[in-house]
């Protein structure tokens, strides 16, 4: 990657709640280069969520303290720049797309209006304009008969139609960068295939790069190049997507693998991860995953592991299978 | 319940399902004029003892009404079906139902939902011994201690709320209890699709391990193809209300029959980043209000023929077990 589109460094935050304050995402640092798409994978409480809000700053203010850390884009740091500036940059060249297209569009506006409303607010066209851009931009999200639908209101659609309708807004404005959250997760298996088909397309009709954040593993085979894997608020392993499922690095990586149902085969067992996923304001010294890990040491549990470099273009939070591998290369 | 129903062996089914059929009225607005939705549609099926039946469809398939119907949460419009012996539909359905309600359980998908927020999971648990009565407090205090140990959790956890545990934990509260009253057949309903994946496989293990030494029949529903063939003896494939593909599990997967089905397989991604998956299957599922005559899959169906849009396949048995209700076979 020459010069990263996108560049998070350090990055942490912390949410206030109940039981006190609580390290959601912690020193997080990622690239994204142009074109590319990123794939970040995690189960609830990993912090993927909250790392792609940071990048937007869509955060609650009251409840959040100030990230910390870094996020470079187009030379300036998203996390410092005024509000006015930021708004541009948001929806315009970043743009974001949600799990649930429904209650992500306004039910009392047609989509002519949700989809001008970007176009009018960054590119400041007028409302015949817009109209006809909101049609142009149906028609390549695959809405069929979209001078028709371009003026009903969201209810009238599909979990699908609508989730095509997000998209169409998202990339109104040509963004450098699209953020998926989840976006098939509410979606048949059916409609899910539809839906990643035209994010493949789309990416590459306008250049677009996409971070894509899921919970399911397919789907990150499917669409990512590079693949994040985050745990508890720490990223475990970057890798090339094809490394990362041919030869895991972090036991957490390797048993979230070998967990998942399979359906190609018949397994009369499956392997399981031992324990819960921890409470984000539990205190866990040393590594995170360490009272789940079957291959656990005295050290893992008192210090707190680093990220090290695992081979070209990978790295992992796991100084003793880290070790083994290059002991392994040498050998 | 006779004694002769209980020497049940192995290949008879405690469950037969005949051309079940469940409609519902629905308005279209306010005052809007009526509509029948037609949520299950003429579907046949056993299930034997012993064993678990998948049920697999896309939203809006039925698949969870077809599960309420089973245990009798709702009444079935017309259509047969018949519990260890029993026809809980009909005109004697209530009594009939009345007879092996304790036989029947239900695990539902959100363990958030499911469980009283202000009972304490000793209670949760014991609430369908304190419905069907007649226990002493000790036996019951000993009965949620033993189940609680049953699906791996500790005694103590009984004094606590359910607020207190995660997904995954909640979802073994409502399994024991299900199992307070030693039902013979569950029907779990999305059991593990609210959870993570490293969740998922504790619980899909705990009710294959439940199986196995309480002798249960499950009827587990569940959109997710993979999860269900990690657990199911026989899948059977809804779309629309229909059932459209039936078989033993690993003819169902490796040679699948209905174009649908095939679809289906197909658009599943897999954790494997050297699968390229063929184009996604056009258009979306059906309305099952007012429908067409015909497959309801005619419209996406990739080998539609001309009497595909005017009859109705009806479901044929094609060797193996394997029923496939598609004009092609």
């Amino acid at each position: 990657m020459a010069v990263p589109l996108l560049e998070v460094d350090d990055l942490t935050v912390r949410f206030r709640t109940d039981a006190g304050w609580m390290t959601a995402v912690d020193r997080v640092s990622l690239a994204v280069g142009e074109g590319e798409a990123l794939g970040i994978v995690g189960e609830s409480g990993s912090g993927k969520s909250v790392t792609a809000l940071s990048i937007l700053r869509l955060h609650a203010a009251a409840t959040t303290r100030m990230p910390t850390g870094k996020i470079h884009y187009g030379g300036k740091d998203l996390l410092t720049l005024p509000t006015r500036e930021m708004r541009q940059i948001r929806g315009g060249e970043i743009a974001m797309i949600f799990q649930d297209p429904m209650s992500s569009l306004n039910p009392v506006l047609t989509i002519a209006d949700q989809i001008g409303e970007s176009l009018r607010l960054h590119q400041g066209v007028d409302q015949a304009t817009a109209r006809k851009r909101a049609i142009e931009l149906l028609d390549l999200v695959r809405i069929p008969d979209a001078a028709r639908r371009v003026d009903e209101y969201p209810h009238r659609l599909s979990g699908g139609m609508r989730q095509r309708v997000m998209i169409a807004i998202a990339i109104a404005c040509r963004p450098k960068l699209l953020i998926a959250d989840e976006p098939t997760t509410a979606l048949d298996v059916t409609i899910q295939a539809q839906i990643l088909d035209l994010l493949r397309d789309l990416q590459r009709e306008l250049g677009m790069s996409v971070i894509l954040i899921t919970h399911d593993m397919g789907v990150i085979a499917e669409f990512a190049r590079r693949v994040m894997v985050m745990y508890a608020g720490r990223v475990v392993e970057t890798a090339p997507v094809g490394q990362m499922f041919r030869r895991p690095v972090h036991p957490y990586t390797e048993g979230l693998l070998t967990a998942i149902p399979k359906l190609d085969v018949d397994v009369r067992r499956l392997p399981t991860i031992a324990g819960s996923i921890p409470d984000p304001t539990a205190v866990i010294p040393g590594c995170r995953y360490s009272p789940r890990c079957p291959q656990v040491q005295e050290s893992c549990r008192r210090d707190s592991p680093a990220l090290l470099p695992a081979g070209p273009e990978r790295e992992a939070r796991c100084p003793p299978r880290v070790a083994a591998m290059a002991k392994e290369t040498v050998a | 319940m006779s004694a002769a129903l209980k020497t049940d062996t192995a290949d008879a089914p405690i469950i037969q399902v005949r051309d079940l059929v469940k409609e519902f009225n629905v308005t279209r607005g306010r005052g809007g004029p009526p509509a029948i939705l037609r949520a299950v549609n003429h579907i046949s099926f056993d299930i034997r003892s012993g064993t678990t039946l998948g049920l697999v469809g896309e939203s809006g398939s039925g698949k969870s009404t077809t599960g309420r119907l089973l245990v009798g949460l709702i009444p079935a419009t017309s259509g047969e079906i018949s519990l260890f012996g029993e026809t809980i539909t009909g005109a004697d359905g209530e009594a009939a139902l009345a007879k092996v309600r304790s036989k029947l359980q239900f695990v539902f998908q959100d363990p958030h939902g499911s469980l009283n927020p202000r009972m304490r999971v000793g209670d949760c648990i014991a609430e369908p011994i304190d419905i069907a009565g007649g226990w002493s407090r000790k036996d019951r205090a000993d009965r949620v201690s033993e189940l609680l140990e049953t699906v791996g959790l500790p005694r103590a956890v009984a004094e606590r709320f359910p607020h207190e545990f995660s997904g995954g934990q909640r979802q073994r509260i409502g399994i024991a209890r299900a199992l307070a009253l030693r039902p013979d057949f569950v029907v779990c309903d999305e059991p593990v699709s609210a959870l993570d994946v490293s969740m998922q496989a504790q619980i899909i293990n705990l009710l294959l391990d439940l199986q196995e030494r309480l002798g249960l029949s499950y009827l587990f529903i569940a959109h997710d193809l993979a999860v269900v063939r990690s657990i199911a003896t026989d899948v059977a494939v809804m779309y629309a209300g229909a059932l459209v593909e039936q078989a033993p599990k690993t003819v169902l997967y490796s040679a699948p029959k209905h174009p649908y089905t095939q679809a289906l397989l197909d658009a599943v991604p897999r954790p494997d980043p050297d699968r390229v998956r063929s184009a996604a299957l056009g258009g979306e599922v059906p309305s099952i209000l007012n429908p067409l005559p015909g497959c309801a899959f005619a419209a996406r169906c990739p080998h539609v023929m001309a009497v595909c849009r005017q009859d109705r396949p009806a479901p044929r048995p094609t060797g193996e077990g394997h029923v496939v209700a598609c004009h092609l076979y």
